[in-house]
């Protein structure tokens, strides 16, 4: 059983040992010249105003968290999905409760306004 | 030596031949893919597109390569380097990685082979079937793996030390998030009607025609969670017209905008990679994977299988260029909105009227 997992860990060895050669190949191959403009932060040209980790809006903070909540869920309904003929009418109903209950958090969020982008 | 071992041993190899030659073809495929776009999009704006390296531009990605390598590595003062470094990394990583759980065909080698007098089994570790781990939690496996890629978006965003690098990285975890979630919650029709999260059983389970003609495709037994699926991995890859990871009027080039030399073009592969494994997915889920006519054909079966895949993703990679050479751009507020306020309850729906679909189709 295990022995079938042996595979991706093989692929996941070759995936990062790729990157991971080619960031030092590149690093070895191409020229080094550092200048301090050169450096600098590319804003277009323009100096840099400010500390350039900005703090982002809190709209992608709620959007976290949101995803958090509904993947939680995801990660409920695969397995039932998985024996959902051996379950037949009671694991729908089930799940079907589940859901609308899901239905009704969402559509509080959607009212809150926490979906909403401007 | 115990006798059982040797068969370890022998499926064992032909896994590492298999993981071999499949990195190798990928990665050619992956190159040329992008020749491919840029001439389609040629094609598309009645100009010419690269065709002057080699023959019609055959060579052109051989020389991209060598150019990236060749040129100067930029670290932007103020970098968080450790951070900095390891973000195209894990972004490549992911990319490729989102393809070991997807079948590519069939069965590619005999179960049992006579070498030397003696009889080896190959099909330990699935070594001889057309995928590289067939493992019962395979749907998993990939959302794991594509989030694991948006760790690499926020780390090249925030190890950058520029502001377009952080909005970028930010804009782009947050569009993938929510509609990694309407991918995932499309799918589950899809694990209801086959009972297994394998890829490979959802494959077989495509097997057959109706009336003769039409092939037994979930695009059409799953008609809305297809239309869902498709919206969804559009915005998870980052393409026209949802490519607001990198839209260059309001944010430069996004989280690569600090990236020069090999880094950048890490992910630049990784974006392809990710296009290749979205169109597989969709080929996989939707379109019957390798399934074709023949494909139970006695010799035939070990190649037939990987032929169908390939046309299947070709043509949906087609559209992927298609789309972006159509489309205008999004809005990025108006993303945020389809995604929770419309894929979402969609696919809460589609849940709900999945087993009225199973009745129809004679699956429950």
């Amino acid at each position: 059983m295990l022995l079938n997992y042996f595979p991706i860990a093989v692929y996941l060895l070759v995936a990062i040992g790729f990157g991971v050669l080619i960031v030092w190949l590149s690093t070895i191959l191409g020229p080094r010249n550092p200048e301090r403009v050169k450096l600098e932060t590319y804003e277009c040209g323009m100096e840099t105003i400010g500390p350039n980790r900005i703090r982002f809006a809190v709209k992608f903070y709620i959007i976290a968290m949101l995803f958090i909540v509904f993947d939680i869920e995801a990660v409920f309904l695969f397995p039932w999905a998985v024996i959902f003929k051996d379950l037949k009418l009671f694991g729908f109903i089930e799940m079907g409760i589940f859901i609308v209950i899901l239905f009704a958090g969402l559509a509080y969020v959607w009212r809150k306004g926490a979906l909403e982008w401007d | 030596m115990p006798e059982s071992n040797l068969d370890l041993i022998a499926s064992v190899i032909l896994v590492l031949v298999k993981i071999g030659v499949f990195f190798a073809v990928f990665m050619l495929i992956l190159a040329y893919i992008t020749l491919v776009e840029r001439r389609f999009l040629g094609f598309f704006q009645e100009r010419y597109g690269p065709n002057r390296v080699g023959w019609q531009g055959l060579l052109q990605p051989i020389a991209d390569g060598i150019k990236m390598f060749m040129k100067e590595e930029i670290t932007v003062s103020g970098a968080n380097k450790a951070v900095y470094i390891l973000a195209p990394i894990v972004f490549v990583a992911a990319a490729l990685m989102t393809f070991v759980v997807i079948p590519f065909g069939d069965v590619i080698w005999p179960a049992t082979m006579e070498i030397g007098g003696r009889v080896y089994n190959f099909t330990l570790a699935n070594a001889n079937r057309g995928v590289i781990a067939d493992v019962n939690v395979a749907v998993l496996v990939i959302f794991a793996i594509s989030s694991i890629a948006i760790y690499g978006l926020i780390m090249a965003g925030w190890g950058s030390n520029n502001k377009y690098s952080l909005l970028g990285g930010v804009r782009a975890s947050a569009v993938m998030i929510s509609y990694e979630l309407a991918a995932a919650l499309a799918i589950i029709g899809i694990i209801m009607t086959t009972g297994s999260m394998s890829l490979m059983d959802i494959v077989i389970h495509q097997k057959g025609y109706w009336f003769g003609v039409i092939p037994k495709w979930f695009c059409f037994k799953q008609p809305l969670a297809f239309v869902l699926f498709l919206i969804a991995i559009f915005a998870e890859t980052g393409r026209t017209p949802f490519d607001f990871t990198e839209c260059e009027n309001e944010i430069v080039a996004g989280y690569q905008t600090e990236y020069s030399s090999m880094k950048f073009a890490l992910f630049y592969l990784a974006e392809y990679g990710h296009i290749l494994a979205a169109s597989a997915l969709m080929v996989t889920f939707f379109f019957g994977g390798w399934q074709g006519p023949f494909v139970d054909a006695p010799v035939l079966k070990y190649f037939l299988p990987i032929i169908y895949f390939c046309i299947k993703t070709s043509i949906v990679v087609f559209f992927f260029i298609w789309v972006r050479a159509t489309y205008p751009r999004f809005r990025y507020d108006l993303l945020m909105k389809l995604g929770w306020k419309f894929l979402l309850p969609a696919t809460l729906v589609n849940i709900l009227i999945t087993p009225v679909l199973m009745k129809i189709f004679g699956d429950l």
